[in-house]
Protein backbone atom coordinates (compact mmCIF):
# COMPACT_ATOMS: atom_id res chain seq x y z
CA UNK A 1 0.00 0.00 0.00
CA UNK A 2 1.02 3.24 -0.85
CA UNK A 3 0.06 6.23 1.40
CA UNK A 4 0.07 9.77 0.79
CA UNK A 5 2.89 10.28 3.18
CA UNK A 6 5.10 8.14 0.85
CA UNK A 7 5.12 10.34 -1.82
CA UNK A 8 4.87 13.77 -0.61
CA UNK A 9 7.82 15.68 1.97
CA UNK A 10 5.52 16.33 4.71
CA UNK A 11 2.09 16.81 6.13
CA UNK A 12 1.14 18.88 8.97
CA UNK A 13 -2.15 20.61 10.38
CA UNK A 14 -2.73 23.63 12.69
CA UNK A 15 -5.84 25.64 13.87
CA UNK A 16 -5.94 28.75 11.36
CA UNK A 17 -7.98 30.60 14.42
CA UNK A 18 -10.24 29.16 16.73
CA UNK A 19 -12.89 27.73 13.92
CA UNK A 20 -11.01 26.66 10.98
CA UNK A 21 -7.98 23.79 10.49
CA UNK A 22 -5.84 23.86 7.82
CA UNK A 23 -3.56 21.51 6.13
CA UNK A 24 -0.35 21.56 4.12
CA UNK A 25 1.13 19.17 1.90
CA UNK A 26 3.86 19.91 1.45
CA UNK A 27 5.92 18.11 -1.69
CA UNK A 28 10.06 18.42 -2.20
CA UNK A 29 9.75 18.64 -5.90
CA UNK A 30 7.94 19.68 -9.26
CA UNK A 31 7.22 15.35 -9.76
CA UNK A 32 6.03 15.15 -6.56
CA UNK A 33 3.44 18.07 -6.42
CA UNK A 34 2.00 16.55 -10.06
CA UNK A 35 1.53 13.49 -8.48
CA UNK A 36 -0.46 14.82 -5.03
CA UNK A 37 -2.15 16.97 -6.84
CA UNK A 38 -4.21 13.99 -8.38
CA UNK A 39 -3.70 11.71 -5.46
CA UNK A 40 -4.94 14.29 -3.08
CA UNK A 41 -8.53 14.34 -4.31
CA UNK A 42 -10.76 16.86 -2.99
CA UNK A 43 -13.21 14.16 -3.35
CA UNK A 44 -11.19 11.82 -1.09
CA UNK A 45 -9.49 14.46 1.41
CA UNK A 46 -13.10 15.44 2.61
CA UNK A 47 -14.32 12.15 3.14
CA UNK A 48 -11.45 11.04 5.29
CA UNK A 49 -11.88 14.42 7.12
CA UNK A 50 -15.70 13.58 7.54
CA UNK A 51 -16.62 16.89 6.29
CA UNK A 52 -18.07 17.63 2.87
CA UNK A 53 -16.63 18.34 0.05
CA UNK A 54 -18.18 22.05 -0.25
CA UNK A 55 -16.65 23.46 3.22
CA UNK A 56 -13.20 22.14 1.84
CA UNK A 57 -11.45 25.03 0.29
CA UNK A 58 -8.45 23.87 -1.59
CA UNK A 59 -5.64 25.80 -3.20
CA UNK A 60 -2.87 24.57 -5.33
CA UNK A 61 0.52 26.64 -4.94
CA UNK A 62 2.59 25.33 -7.39
CA UNK A 63 5.61 28.39 -6.41
CA UNK A 64 5.95 26.22 -2.97
CA UNK A 65 5.05 22.71 -4.11
CA UNK A 66 2.17 22.52 -1.65
CA UNK A 67 -1.47 21.27 -1.77
CA UNK A 68 -3.38 23.47 1.20
CA UNK A 69 -6.89 22.04 2.38
CA UNK A 70 -9.03 24.69 5.20
CA UNK A 71 -12.07 23.76 6.35
CA UNK A 72 -13.98 24.71 9.31
CA UNK A 73 -13.45 22.52 12.32
CA UNK A 74 -16.43 19.98 13.01
CA UNK A 75 -16.18 20.29 16.78
CA UNK A 76 -15.21 24.34 17.67
CA UNK A 77 -11.41 24.19 19.18
CA UNK A 78 -11.40 23.76 23.00
CA UNK A 79 -15.52 22.84 23.56
CA UNK A 80 -15.86 19.82 25.43
CA UNK A 81 -16.15 17.41 22.63
CA UNK A 82 -12.96 18.53 20.88
CA UNK A 83 -9.85 15.62 21.39
CA UNK A 84 -7.00 18.15 19.95
CA UNK A 85 -6.77 21.38 20.35
CA UNK A 86 -4.48 22.99 18.09
CA UNK A 87 -5.31 20.63 15.58
CA UNK A 88 -1.79 19.16 14.87
CA UNK A 89 -3.49 15.31 14.52
CA UNK A 90 -5.75 15.79 11.50
CA UNK A 91 -2.73 15.87 9.24
CA UNK A 92 -2.42 12.26 10.25
CA UNK A 93 -5.52 11.65 8.27
CA UNK A 94 -4.26 12.53 4.95
CA UNK A 95 -0.70 11.19 5.45
CA UNK A 96 -2.60 7.84 5.55
CA UNK A 97 -4.79 8.08 2.44
CA UNK A 98 -4.14 4.96 1.01
CA UNK A 99 -3.34 6.16 -2.79
CA UNK A 100 -1.56 2.71 -4.26
CA UNK A 101 -2.05 3.65 -8.23
CA UNK B 1 2.41 61.29 1.76
CA UNK B 2 5.34 60.80 4.28
CA UNK B 3 8.94 61.05 2.61
CA UNK B 4 9.44 57.24 3.39
CA UNK B 5 12.21 56.15 5.99
CA UNK B 6 13.39 52.95 5.67
CA UNK B 7 12.65 51.39 9.44
CA UNK B 8 14.26 48.04 10.66
CA UNK B 9 11.89 45.67 12.93
CA UNK B 10 13.72 43.37 15.52
CA UNK B 11 11.84 40.29 16.23
CA UNK B 12 13.45 38.66 19.33
CA UNK B 13 10.80 35.36 18.72
CA UNK B 14 7.49 34.06 18.29
CA UNK B 15 5.76 35.07 21.29
CA UNK B 16 7.01 35.90 24.81
CA UNK B 17 7.79 32.98 26.85
CA UNK B 18 8.98 31.18 23.99
CA UNK B 19 12.48 31.42 24.49
CA UNK B 20 15.00 33.17 22.06
CA UNK B 21 19.11 32.83 21.19
CA UNK B 22 20.27 35.23 23.41
CA UNK B 23 23.05 35.91 21.40
CA UNK B 24 20.51 36.55 17.84
CA UNK B 25 19.06 39.41 19.50
CA UNK B 26 22.67 40.75 20.55
CA UNK B 27 23.47 40.63 17.07
CA UNK B 28 20.10 42.35 16.40
CA UNK B 29 20.22 45.41 18.55
CA UNK B 30 23.89 46.09 17.04
CA UNK B 31 22.13 46.48 13.82
CA UNK B 32 20.49 49.42 15.30
CA UNK B 33 16.64 48.67 15.00
CA UNK B 34 14.15 51.16 14.97
CA UNK B 35 11.37 48.90 17.09
CA UNK B 36 11.56 46.20 19.09
CA UNK B 37 8.00 43.90 18.64
CA UNK B 38 7.12 40.71 20.20
CA UNK B 39 4.23 38.66 20.49
CA UNK B 40 2.10 37.96 23.55
CA UNK B 41 -0.19 35.15 22.67
CA UNK B 42 -2.85 33.98 20.19
CA UNK B 43 -6.08 31.92 20.23
CA UNK B 44 -4.05 28.47 19.74
CA UNK B 45 -3.67 27.18 23.21
CA UNK B 46 -7.75 27.24 23.48
CA UNK B 47 -10.41 29.66 25.33
CA UNK B 48 -9.23 29.05 28.83
CA UNK B 49 -6.97 31.72 28.96
CA UNK B 50 -9.65 34.13 27.47
CA UNK B 51 -12.48 32.72 29.27
CA UNK B 52 -10.39 33.82 32.43
CA UNK B 53 -8.04 37.07 31.44
CA UNK B 54 -4.99 34.76 32.28
CA UNK B 55 -1.59 34.02 30.82
CA UNK B 56 -0.68 30.67 29.47
CA UNK B 57 3.10 30.81 30.24
CA UNK B 58 4.74 31.42 33.83
CA UNK B 59 5.00 34.60 35.53
CA UNK B 60 8.81 33.60 35.96
CA UNK B 61 9.10 32.74 32.45
CA UNK B 62 7.37 35.67 31.41
CA UNK B 63 9.17 37.87 34.07
CA UNK B 64 12.97 36.78 33.08
CA UNK B 65 12.61 37.35 29.03
CA UNK B 66 10.94 40.29 29.44
CA UNK B 67 13.39 41.85 31.58
CA UNK B 68 16.00 40.79 29.09
CA UNK B 69 14.12 43.12 26.51
CA UNK B 70 13.61 45.20 28.80
CA UNK B 71 17.40 45.44 28.92
CA UNK B 72 17.97 45.53 25.34
CA UNK B 73 15.53 48.22 24.67
CA UNK B 74 17.23 50.31 26.99
CA UNK B 75 20.87 49.73 25.03
CA UNK B 76 18.93 50.52 21.84
CA UNK B 77 16.84 53.83 22.94
CA UNK B 78 13.62 52.64 21.16
CA UNK B 79 10.11 51.26 21.69
CA UNK B 80 9.67 47.71 22.36
CA UNK B 81 5.91 47.00 21.81
CA UNK B 82 4.09 43.98 22.91
CA UNK B 83 0.64 42.91 21.18
CA UNK B 84 -1.57 40.61 23.03
CA UNK B 85 -0.19 40.53 26.27
CA UNK B 86 -0.27 38.10 28.27
CA UNK B 87 -1.58 35.02 26.10
CA UNK B 88 -5.07 36.38 25.63
CA UNK B 89 -4.98 39.99 25.63
CA UNK B 90 -7.88 40.71 28.27
CA UNK B 91 -7.20 43.47 30.25
CA UNK B 92 -6.91 41.59 32.97
CA UNK B 93 -4.02 40.04 31.05
CA UNK B 94 -2.43 43.89 30.31
CA UNK B 95 -2.60 44.42 34.22
CA UNK B 96 -0.78 41.00 35.01
CA UNK B 97 2.12 42.50 32.33
CA UNK B 98 2.13 46.02 33.93
CA UNK B 99 2.02 44.85 37.08
CA UNK B 100 5.38 42.38 35.95
CA UNK B 101 7.12 45.70 33.84
CA UNK B 102 7.21 47.76 37.59
CA UNK B 103 8.89 45.20 39.36
CA UNK B 104 11.31 44.78 36.98
CA UNK B 105 11.65 48.76 36.35
CA UNK B 106 12.34 48.59 39.96
CA UNK B 107 14.72 45.74 40.33
CA UNK B 108 16.55 46.89 37.32
CA UNK B 109 16.68 50.87 37.84
CA UNK B 110 14.78 52.06 34.44
CA UNK B 111 12.87 55.09 34.48
CA UNK B 112 10.24 54.21 31.75
CA UNK B 113 7.31 55.58 30.31
CA UNK B 114 4.73 52.83 29.40
CA UNK B 115 1.73 53.16 26.94
CA UNK B 116 -1.20 50.71 27.65
CA UNK B 117 -3.51 49.84 25.32
CA UNK B 118 -6.54 47.88 26.53
CA UNK B 119 -8.55 45.84 23.76
CA UNK B 120 -11.43 44.82 26.32
CA UNK B 121 -15.07 45.30 25.17
CA UNK B 122 -17.58 46.05 27.60
CA UNK B 123 -20.71 44.18 26.92
CA UNK B 124 -22.87 47.51 26.44
CA UNK B 125 -20.90 48.22 23.16
CA UNK B 126 -21.25 45.25 21.92
CA UNK B 127 -24.60 44.80 22.26
CA UNK B 128 -25.08 48.28 20.87
CA UNK B 129 -23.07 47.86 18.07
CA UNK B 130 -25.14 44.57 17.39
CA UNK B 131 -28.21 46.58 17.81
CA UNK B 132 -26.94 48.99 15.75
CA UNK B 133 -26.19 46.55 12.36
CA UNK B 134 -22.31 47.31 13.28
CA UNK B 135 -21.39 43.53 14.11
CA UNK B 136 -20.90 41.47 10.88
CA UNK B 137 -20.17 37.24 10.93
CA UNK B 138 -17.17 35.56 9.88
CA UNK B 139 -17.27 32.05 8.55
CA UNK B 140 -18.24 29.45 9.78
CA UNK B 141 -21.34 31.64 10.87
CA UNK B 142 -21.99 31.87 14.47
CA UNK B 143 -25.05 32.69 15.87
CA UNK B 144 -25.44 35.32 18.65
CA UNK B 145 -27.69 37.26 20.55
CA UNK B 146 -28.09 39.68 23.94
CA UNK B 147 -27.30 36.29 25.93
CA UNK B 148 -24.66 35.31 24.38
CA UNK B 149 -22.87 38.61 24.59
CA UNK B 150 -23.87 38.86 28.38
CA UNK B 151 -22.85 35.06 29.00
CA UNK B 152 -19.20 36.04 27.74
CA UNK B 153 -16.93 36.49 30.76
CA UNK B 154 -14.70 38.22 28.16
CA UNK B 155 -14.81 40.06 24.93
CA UNK B 156 -11.98 41.18 23.10
CA UNK B 157 -11.49 43.41 20.09
CA UNK B 158 -8.09 43.17 17.64
CA UNK B 159 -6.61 45.93 17.31
CA UNK B 160 -4.70 47.05 14.36
CA UNK B 161 -2.15 48.87 13.12
CA UNK B 162 -3.64 52.52 13.75
CA UNK B 163 -4.00 52.02 17.44
CA UNK B 164 -0.99 50.42 17.98
CA UNK B 165 0.43 53.76 15.99
CA UNK B 166 -2.07 55.76 18.52
CA UNK B 167 0.31 54.13 21.32
CA UNK B 168 3.73 54.88 19.65
CA UNK B 169 2.59 58.38 19.08
CA UNK B 170 2.68 58.73 22.80
CA UNK B 171 6.60 59.01 22.74
CA UNK B 172 6.39 55.87 25.50
CA UNK B 173 9.54 53.53 25.46
CA UNK B 174 6.88 50.85 25.68
CA UNK B 175 3.65 49.87 24.45
CA UNK B 176 1.72 46.60 26.47
CA UNK B 177 -1.19 46.74 24.29
CA UNK B 178 -4.15 43.72 24.63
CA UNK B 179 -5.44 41.57 21.74
CA UNK B 180 -4.27 43.21 18.49
CA UNK B 181 -3.80 41.34 15.10
CA UNK B 182 -0.36 39.29 15.09
CA UNK B 183 0.81 41.63 12.68
CA UNK B 184 -0.22 44.78 13.40
CA UNK B 185 2.65 45.57 16.01
CA UNK B 186 5.34 44.99 13.24
CA UNK B 187 3.22 46.85 10.79
CA UNK B 188 2.49 49.82 12.72
CA UNK B 189 5.71 52.36 12.20
CA UNK B 190 6.96 51.47 8.44
CA UNK B 191 2.98 51.77 7.90
CA UNK B 192 2.99 55.00 9.70
CA UNK B 193 6.62 56.17 8.10
CA UNK B 194 5.30 55.77 4.22
CA UNK B 195 7.12 52.55 3.66
CA UNK B 196 5.16 50.20 0.75
CA UNK B 197 2.05 49.50 2.38
CA UNK B 198 1.17 45.80 0.81
CA UNK B 199 5.47 45.14 1.87
CA UNK B 200 4.15 46.54 5.55
CA UNK B 201 2.06 43.85 6.21
CA UNK B 202 3.29 40.98 4.97
CA UNK B 203 6.69 41.23 5.95
CA UNK B 204 4.74 41.49 9.15
CA UNK B 205 3.39 38.82 8.61
CA UNK B 206 6.62 37.08 7.78
CA UNK B 207 7.66 38.15 11.36
CA UNK B 208 5.31 37.47 13.48
CA UNK B 209 6.32 34.00 14.57
CA UNK B 210 10.36 35.10 14.70
CA UNK B 211 12.57 32.65 13.24
CA UNK B 212 9.88 30.56 11.87
CA UNK B 213 10.33 31.85 8.50
CA UNK B 214 13.65 30.39 8.71
CA UNK B 215 15.76 27.27 8.28
CA UNK B 216 16.85 27.48 12.13
CA UNK B 217 12.79 28.48 13.60
CA UNK B 218 14.54 28.27 17.31
CA UNK B 219 17.04 30.95 16.88
CA UNK B 220 14.13 33.16 17.40
CA UNK B 221 15.07 36.51 16.61
CA UNK B 222 14.64 38.12 12.98
CA UNK B 223 15.08 41.81 10.75
CA UNK B 224 12.40 42.90 8.85
CA UNK B 225 13.32 46.07 6.91
CA UNK B 226 10.98 47.84 5.50
CA UNK B 227 11.19 50.64 2.52
CA UNK B 228 9.39 52.46 -0.06
CA UNK B 229 9.02 49.04 -2.25
CA UNK B 230 9.04 45.70 -0.82
CA UNK B 231 11.00 44.98 2.66
CA UNK B 232 13.95 42.39 2.97
CA UNK B 233 13.66 39.52 5.74
CA UNK B 234 17.52 38.77 7.79
CA UNK B 235 17.14 36.25 10.41
CA UNK B 236 19.91 37.23 13.67
CA UNK B 237 20.63 33.73 14.43
CA UNK B 238 24.37 32.81 13.47
CA UNK B 239 23.08 29.48 11.32
CA UNK B 240 19.60 30.76 10.10
CA UNK B 241 18.99 31.18 6.46
CA UNK B 242 16.18 32.71 4.58
CA UNK B 243 15.30 31.82 1.63
CA UNK B 244 12.51 32.33 -1.32
CA UNK B 245 11.14 29.13 -0.01
CA UNK B 246 11.02 29.38 3.67
CA UNK B 247 9.73 33.06 3.14
CA UNK B 248 6.91 32.14 1.05
CA UNK B 249 5.53 29.12 2.47
CA UNK B 250 5.68 30.97 5.93
CA UNK B 251 2.31 32.52 4.88
CA UNK B 252 0.97 28.58 4.87
CA UNK B 253 1.05 28.91 8.49
CA UNK B 254 -1.62 28.84 10.62
CA UNK B 255 -3.63 30.34 7.95
CA UNK B 256 -6.97 29.11 6.42
CA UNK B 257 -5.87 31.47 2.92
CA UNK B 258 -2.10 31.18 2.07
CA UNK B 259 -2.83 34.19 -0.43
CA UNK B 260 -5.11 36.71 1.42
CA UNK B 261 -5.35 38.28 5.41
CA UNK B 262 -7.49 40.47 6.72
CA UNK B 263 -6.69 43.26 8.64
CA UNK B 264 -8.74 45.91 10.12
CA UNK B 265 -9.66 48.52 7.15
CA UNK B 266 -8.85 45.89 4.65
CA UNK B 267 -6.28 42.83 3.01
CA UNK B 268 -3.13 41.61 2.40
CA UNK B 269 -2.76 39.86 -1.32
CA UNK B 270 0.45 38.29 -1.41
CA UNK B 271 -0.54 37.01 -5.15
CA UNK B 272 1.51 39.13 -7.62
CA UNK B 273 4.43 38.91 -4.49
CA UNK B 274 8.20 38.16 -5.68
CA UNK B 275 10.68 36.03 -3.18
CA UNK B 276 14.41 37.27 -4.30
CA UNK B 277 17.54 35.61 -2.32
CA UNK B 278 19.47 38.53 -1.72
CA UNK B 279 22.32 36.28 -0.87
CA UNK B 280 22.24 33.04 1.01
CA UNK B 281 20.43 33.96 3.84
CA UNK B 282 18.38 37.40 3.10
CA UNK B 283 15.39 37.50 1.29
CA UNK B 284 14.28 40.47 -0.46
CA UNK B 285 10.47 40.49 -1.12
CA UNK B 286 8.16 42.74 -3.37
CA UNK B 287 4.88 43.17 -5.37
CA UNK B 288 2.51 42.47 -2.12
CA UNK B 289 -0.35 44.51 -2.56
CA UNK B 290 -2.84 46.25 0.13
CA UNK B 291 -6.77 46.49 -0.92
CA UNK B 292 -8.26 49.05 1.85
CA UNK B 293 -12.18 48.28 2.46
CA UNK B 294 -14.99 50.10 2.62
CA UNK B 295 -15.72 50.15 6.26
CA UNK B 296 -12.98 49.52 9.15
CA UNK B 297 -13.70 46.57 11.26
CA UNK B 298 -11.89 44.77 13.79
CA UNK B 299 -12.52 41.08 14.72
CA UNK B 300 -13.31 40.41 17.60
CA UNK B 301 -13.35 37.56 20.32
CA UNK B 302 -14.67 36.01 22.94
CA UNK B 303 -15.06 33.20 25.30
CA UNK B 304 -17.94 32.03 28.21
CA UNK B 305 -18.34 29.09 30.37
CA UNK B 306 -18.97 25.94 28.31
CA UNK B 307 -19.87 23.86 32.17
CA UNK B 308 -17.84 22.24 34.90
CA UNK B 309 -15.18 19.18 33.56
CA UNK B 310 -14.16 16.02 36.18
CA UNK B 311 -12.04 13.45 34.65
CA UNK B 312 -10.65 10.27 35.18
CA UNK B 313 -8.49 7.91 33.75
CA UNK B 314 -8.17 3.56 33.89
CA UNK B 315 -4.87 2.09 32.87
CA UNK B 316 -5.95 -1.28 31.38
CA UNK B 317 -3.41 -4.32 31.02
CA UNK B 318 -5.04 -7.28 31.23
CA UNK B 319 -4.89 -8.93 27.73
CA UNK B 320 -8.47 -10.01 27.51
CA UNK B 321 -9.32 -6.54 28.96
CA UNK B 322 -7.51 -4.25 25.91
CA UNK B 323 -8.76 -7.06 23.29
CA UNK B 324 -12.39 -6.33 23.97
CA UNK B 325 -11.99 -2.80 25.29
CA UNK B 326 -14.68 -1.53 22.68
CA UNK B 327 -16.98 -3.62 24.62
CA UNK B 328 -15.94 -2.86 27.92
CA UNK B 329 -15.90 0.95 27.79
CA UNK B 330 -19.57 0.64 26.18
CA UNK B 331 -20.44 -1.44 29.32
CA UNK B 332 -18.67 1.13 31.44
CA UNK B 333 -20.28 4.52 30.00
CA UNK B 334 -23.72 2.70 30.17
CA UNK B 335 -24.06 1.35 33.61
CA UNK B 336 -22.81 4.77 34.57
CA UNK B 337 -24.99 6.95 32.81
CA UNK B 338 -27.88 4.97 33.96
CA UNK B 339 -26.79 5.27 37.57
CA UNK B 340 -26.20 8.62 37.35
CA UNK B 341 -29.92 8.96 35.39
CA UNK B 342 -31.36 7.72 38.42
CA UNK B 343 -29.47 9.23 41.59
CA UNK B 344 -28.57 12.89 40.31
CA UNK B 345 -30.92 15.50 39.26
CA UNK B 346 -29.07 17.26 36.55
CA UNK B 347 -27.77 17.07 32.77
CA UNK B 348 -24.20 15.87 31.91
CA UNK B 349 -22.39 14.53 29.58
CA UNK B 350 -20.42 11.57 29.34
CA UNK B 351 -17.37 10.76 27.10
CA UNK B 352 -15.06 7.45 27.23
CA UNK B 353 -12.08 7.85 25.17
CA UNK B 354 -9.69 4.75 24.26
CA UNK B 355 -5.83 6.16 24.86
CA UNK B 356 -3.66 3.32 22.50
CA UNK B 357 -6.58 2.79 20.42
CA UNK B 358 -8.41 6.37 19.12
CA UNK B 359 -8.44 9.36 21.55
CA UNK B 360 -6.97 11.17 18.61
CA UNK B 361 -9.21 10.76 16.11
CA UNK B 362 -12.29 9.17 17.39
CA UNK B 363 -14.05 7.63 14.42
CA UNK B 364 -12.42 8.99 11.90
CA UNK B 365 -9.27 7.40 12.37
CA UNK B 366 -10.09 4.12 10.33
CA UNK B 367 -5.95 3.11 11.16
CA UNK B 368 -6.40 2.56 14.86
CA UNK B 369 -4.20 -0.13 16.33
CA UNK B 370 -4.15 -1.37 19.84
CA UNK B 371 -1.18 -2.04 21.54
CA UNK B 372 -0.37 -4.39 24.90
CA UNK B 373 -2.13 -1.73 27.25
CA UNK B 374 -4.96 1.06 26.73
CA UNK B 375 -5.91 4.30 29.29
CA UNK B 376 -9.64 5.13 29.66
CA UNK B 377 -10.23 8.70 29.81
CA UNK B 378 -13.44 9.46 31.40
CA UNK B 379 -14.89 12.93 30.95
CA UNK B 380 -17.82 14.49 32.70
CA UNK B 381 -19.12 17.87 32.10
CA UNK B 382 -22.17 19.32 33.30
CA UNK B 383 -24.01 22.91 33.96
CA UNK B 384 -22.75 22.68 38.06
CA UNK B 385 -19.17 21.45 39.41
CA UNK B 386 -21.21 19.98 42.16
CA UNK B 387 -22.85 17.32 38.84
CA UNK B 388 -19.36 16.97 37.40
CA UNK B 389 -18.13 15.39 40.45
CA UNK B 390 -20.82 13.76 41.41
CA UNK B 391 -21.20 11.80 38.12
CA UNK B 392 -16.78 10.61 38.00
CA UNK B 393 -17.55 9.72 41.21
CA UNK B 394 -19.97 7.03 40.12
CA UNK B 395 -17.75 6.11 37.25
CA UNK B 396 -14.85 5.43 39.15
CA UNK B 397 -15.90 1.70 40.71
CA UNK B 398 -16.88 1.50 37.04
CA UNK B 399 -13.30 2.46 35.57
CA UNK B 400 -12.07 0.26 38.45
CA UNK B 401 -13.69 -3.16 38.97
CA UNK B 402 -16.49 -4.04 35.81
CA UNK B 403 -16.36 -7.38 34.80
CA UNK B 404 -16.41 -7.94 30.96
CA UNK B 405 -18.95 -10.69 31.42
CA UNK B 406 -21.31 -11.46 34.75
CA UNK B 407 -19.61 -14.70 35.28
CA UNK B 408 -16.18 -14.44 36.41
CA UNK B 409 -14.11 -12.65 39.37
CA UNK B 410 -14.27 -9.05 39.62
CA UNK B 411 -11.39 -7.67 37.89
CA UNK B 412 -9.15 -4.35 39.14
CA UNK B 413 -7.62 -1.88 36.83
CA UNK B 414 -4.79 0.54 37.50
CA UNK B 415 -5.59 3.60 38.67
CA UNK B 416 -2.48 6.35 38.79
CA UNK B 417 -4.00 8.85 41.29
CA UNK B 418 -5.85 8.63 44.70
CA UNK B 419 -8.71 10.71 44.08
CA UNK B 420 -8.89 9.33 40.77
CA UNK B 421 -11.27 12.16 39.89
CA UNK B 422 -9.26 15.54 38.59
CA UNK B 423 -11.63 18.47 38.87
CA UNK B 424 -10.93 20.74 35.92
CA UNK B 425 -13.08 23.06 37.16
CA UNK B 426 -15.22 25.50 34.46
CA UNK B 427 -14.59 24.80 30.82
CA UNK B 428 -14.60 27.81 28.12
CA UNK B 429 -15.88 28.20 24.80
CA UNK B 430 -15.03 30.45 21.92
CA UNK B 431 -18.35 31.22 21.20
CA UNK B 432 -17.73 34.91 18.85
CA UNK B 433 -16.59 34.71 14.94
CA UNK B 434 -17.50 38.56 14.30
CA UNK B 435 -15.99 41.63 13.14
CA UNK B 436 -17.27 45.18 14.68
CA UNK B 437 -17.79 48.19 12.53
CA UNK B 438 -15.99 51.07 13.81
CA UNK B 439 -16.37 54.85 12.94
CA UNK B 440 -13.13 55.55 14.59
CA UNK B 441 -10.31 52.90 15.10
CA UNK B 442 -10.05 54.42 18.76
CA UNK B 443 -13.59 54.19 19.57
CA UNK B 444 -13.08 50.57 20.89
CA UNK B 445 -9.42 50.61 22.60
CA UNK B 446 -8.29 52.80 25.79
CA UNK B 447 -4.62 54.15 26.39
CA UNK B 448 -3.09 55.65 29.29
CA UNK B 449 0.99 56.36 29.91
CA UNK B 450 2.44 55.65 32.71
CA UNK B 451 5.31 56.69 33.88
CA UNK B 452 7.20 53.88 35.90
CA UNK B 453 9.71 54.93 38.17
CA UNK B 454 12.35 53.48 40.08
Amino acid sequence: MTKLADITHKIRSKNAGPFWITIDIFCADEAQFKRALIAADSERVAHALGISVSDLKRYDLPDVHVVKFSFPRPIVQGTRYDRDMHGASFANLIAELDVTP
Amino acid sequence: MNKTVTTKILIPSGALGLGYDRDALMRGIELNPDLIAIDGGSTDSGPHYLGTGTSKYSRSSIKSEWRELMQARAIANVPLVIGTAGTCGADDAVDWLLDITREIATETDQNVTVAILKSGQPVDRVINALDQGRIKPLEPVIDIDHSVLQSCTNIVALAGAEQIQAALNTGADIVIAGRATDTATIAALPLARGCHTGGAWHGAKIGECGALATTNPSSGTIMITFDAHGFTVEPMGQTARATPYTVSAHMLYENSNPLQLYEPGGYLDVTGAIYTALDDRRVRVTGSTWVPSDTYTVKLEGARCGGYQCVSLALIREARYVQNIDTWTAAVEENCRQKAQERIEGDFTLELRIIGLNATLGAQDLNAQIGSEVGVLGIVTAPSEMVAKEVAKMLNPYLLHLPLTEDEEMPTFAFPFSPNEMNRGEIYEFCLNHVMELGDPMQAFSLTVEQVRT
